[in-house]
């Protein structure tokens, strides 16, 4: 072998980096298992459906915000009609808030979990969760 | 090979590498083969394929330096001498493989040669490959240093920082609802557009079409799927759905995660709600990390031992001994002379040193001719 004493610590270094995630998890022992578990408050339970089936609102809910808010400020539709029907008043902090008030069990859990962090919370307004 | 069936031959290939994981997923329900055996596999061919590539090459000797490349070189102290373009140190080396290992130097050199107003030859600016180069090697891994969010738990703060960084445009509503939240990642797009120029550049510019074989068409279309797959779950859940009326695309990203830090701490476990499309993006990923090392994308690590760039240009301080020296069996003249002098003058031919019976007269060898 030629320059081997350069060739093989270039790949160690490159496999280490490559592993990073395998050996990243050892300095966070117990922490791989967790997941998100949002908490649903008493006025949620009381109403046992979110706004649309679960499914959906894992996935889409972001983008259901998303348009709630381009409809009301700017076509000024303050009503949405649910799959099964329901009618709800498009709002982050009146809707959603109002089941899910416990934000930091239920919001965050997912996001802080996932990285994200949305910036809504610039301007509307987050409930005070008094234990 | 015509490129027209070079390019349907890969867009063939990885349109049944798409249908693999579908079929596989969506009718048979494989989800554990293809969430947890394929990238597995795939992961210990791409270590292994890798390895070996690398220490075939650390076998075969390092050619002779290579003084001709684009700069003067260490000469007479009053010559100017281009420290990195023609190193003779190893800080230069270090230099001339950094800007091309992160800027690609190379391709930054590139030009065209044209005709330009009739008859007439010239050079002209083309940078435009170099451009996308970068724009897509970039993208590249920006978004795979993204995705280790997936694989990390806590998510380290560079990665949150360079998810926060990419995210920088906020387009909002822009060009349909549902398509910017959550938000748009510069990256991904860039991926795609610069991975779309770099295949039209191989259809338009006439010698590179016709050098291109499956071998460049296959990875191009391989990451593209790719980088689709991953913005029809990102971005096009909603639009989709508009037009099959079935959620086809979305993901539970928190459930993803599940299983991606399942593989990682080799605990796998395949969670609820995760959609064939996600498996489709899986094993396109598979596909392009087991192939990594057996084409030409290995240039990643080859790179690295480009003998152009990383060899310092002392051949006129430092004697090189040939390292595949063997001993060279030598015949020199006086040895051949000794083998055949008497055959040499028997027929006529001049020699240095004459046979012993004829050293008094030089010109014994005509003589001697002339008698027989
Ligand atoms: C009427 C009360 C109510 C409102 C209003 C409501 N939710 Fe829900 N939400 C629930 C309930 C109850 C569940 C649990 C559903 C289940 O388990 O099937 C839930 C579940 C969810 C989930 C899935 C959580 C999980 O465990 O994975 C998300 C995400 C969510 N809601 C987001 C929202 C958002 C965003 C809004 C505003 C657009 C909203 N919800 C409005 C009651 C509500
Ligand atoms: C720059 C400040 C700002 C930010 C950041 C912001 N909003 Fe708003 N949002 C507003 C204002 C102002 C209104 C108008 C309130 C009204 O007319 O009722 C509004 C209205 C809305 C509405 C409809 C009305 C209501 O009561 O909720 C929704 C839904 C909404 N925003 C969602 C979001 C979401 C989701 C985010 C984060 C991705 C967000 N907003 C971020 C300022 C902001
Ligand atoms: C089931 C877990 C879960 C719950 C519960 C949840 N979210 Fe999310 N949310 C996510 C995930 C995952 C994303 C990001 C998706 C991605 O990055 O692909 C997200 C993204 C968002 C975004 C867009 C962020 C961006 O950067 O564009 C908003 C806004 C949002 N969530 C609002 C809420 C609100 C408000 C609640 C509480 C009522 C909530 N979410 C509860 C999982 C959850
Ligand atoms: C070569 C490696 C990969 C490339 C180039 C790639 C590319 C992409 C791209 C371009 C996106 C669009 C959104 C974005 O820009 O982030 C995406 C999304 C996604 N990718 Fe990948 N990907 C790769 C590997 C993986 C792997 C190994 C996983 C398994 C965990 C994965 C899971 C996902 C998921 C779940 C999404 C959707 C993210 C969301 O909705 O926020 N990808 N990918």
């Amino acid at each position: 072998m030629y320059d081997g004493w350069k060739i093989i610590p270039g790949l160690i270094i490159f496999l280490i980096l490559l592993l990073f995630p395998l050996w990243n998890q050892a300095f966070h022992p117990g922490k791989a298992g967790i997941t998100p578990n949002p908490e649903l408050t008493e006025t949620a339970k009381n109403a046992e459906k979110c706004i649309e089936p679960k499914p959906f609102m894992k996935t889409q809910h972001m983008k259901m915000l998303d348009e709630w808010r381009n409809e009301v400020v700017r076509d000024a539709e303050r009503y949405y009609k649910s799959s099964e029907g329901k009618e709800y008043y498009k709002s982050l902090q009146i809707t959603c808030l109002e089941c899910h008030s416990n934000k930091s069990k239920f919001c965050d859990q997912c996001h802080n979990y996932m990285g994200v962090d949305p910036f809504c919370w610039d301007c509307h307004i987050e409930p005070k969760e008094n234990e | 090979m015509n490129f027209i069936i070079g390019i349907l031959f890969s867009l063939v290939v990885v349109g049944i590498f798409v249908l693999i994981p579908w079929v596989g997923v969506w009718a048979f329900d494989l989800r554990y083969l293809f969430g947890i055996i394929v990238p597995y596999a795939a992961v210990a061919t791409f270590i292994v394929g890798i390895i070996i590539r690398v220490l075939g090459w650390a076998r075969s000797p390092s050619p002779f330096r290579i003084p001709t490349t684009a700069g003067q070189q260490k000469s007479l102290p009053w010559i100017k001498q281009n420290k990195i373009d023609n190193p003779s140190g190893t800080i230069g080396v270090i230099i001339r493989m950094a800007l091309e290992i992160l800027l690609f130097r190379s391709l930054f050199r590139n030009m065209s040669l044209e005709f330009r107003g009739g008859a007439k030859l010239a050079y002209e600016w083309e940078k435009w490959l170099w451009i996308a180069a970068l724009a897509f090697h970039y993208s590249f891994l920006v978004v795979l240093l993204r995705h280790l969010r997936f694989f990390t738990e806590p998510i380290p703060a560079f990665v949150r920082w360079i998810e926060k960084l990419d995210g920088l445009f906020e387009i909002g509503i822009a060009p349909f609802a549902g398509f910017a939240a959550p938000g748009i990642l510069i990256s991904g797009f860039i991926l795609i557009a610069a991975l779309t120029y770099l295949f039209l550049r191989r259809l338009y510019i006439s010698q590179t079409r016709y050098i291109s074989l499956p071998a460049d068409y296959f990875p191009l279309f391989l990451i593209i799927g790719i980088a689709a797959t991953g913005i029809l779950m990102r971005h096009m859940g909603v639009f989709m759905q508009f037009i099959f009326k079935v959620d086809w695309f979305s993901v539970q990203v928190v459930n993803v995660k599940e299983l991606a830090m399942g593989l990682v701490t080799f605990n796998p476990k395949i969670p609820e709600g995760i959609g064939t499309i996600f498996f489709i993006h899986l094993f396109l990923v598979s596909t392009l990390i087991a192939y990594f090392p057996f084409s030409k994308l290995v240039h990643m690590a080859g790179i690295f031992l480009s003998p152009t760039r990383n060899l310092a240009n002392n051949s006129r301080t430092v004697r090189h001994i040939n390292p595949w020296d063997y001993p060279v069996h030598v015949h020199s003249y006086d040895e051949y002379e000794d083998e055949f002098r008497e055959k040499m003058v028997e027929a006529g031919l001049p020699v240095e040193k004459m046979p012993e019976s004829q050293t008094e007269d030089g010109s014994g060898t005509q003589e001697e001719a002339e008698k027989e």
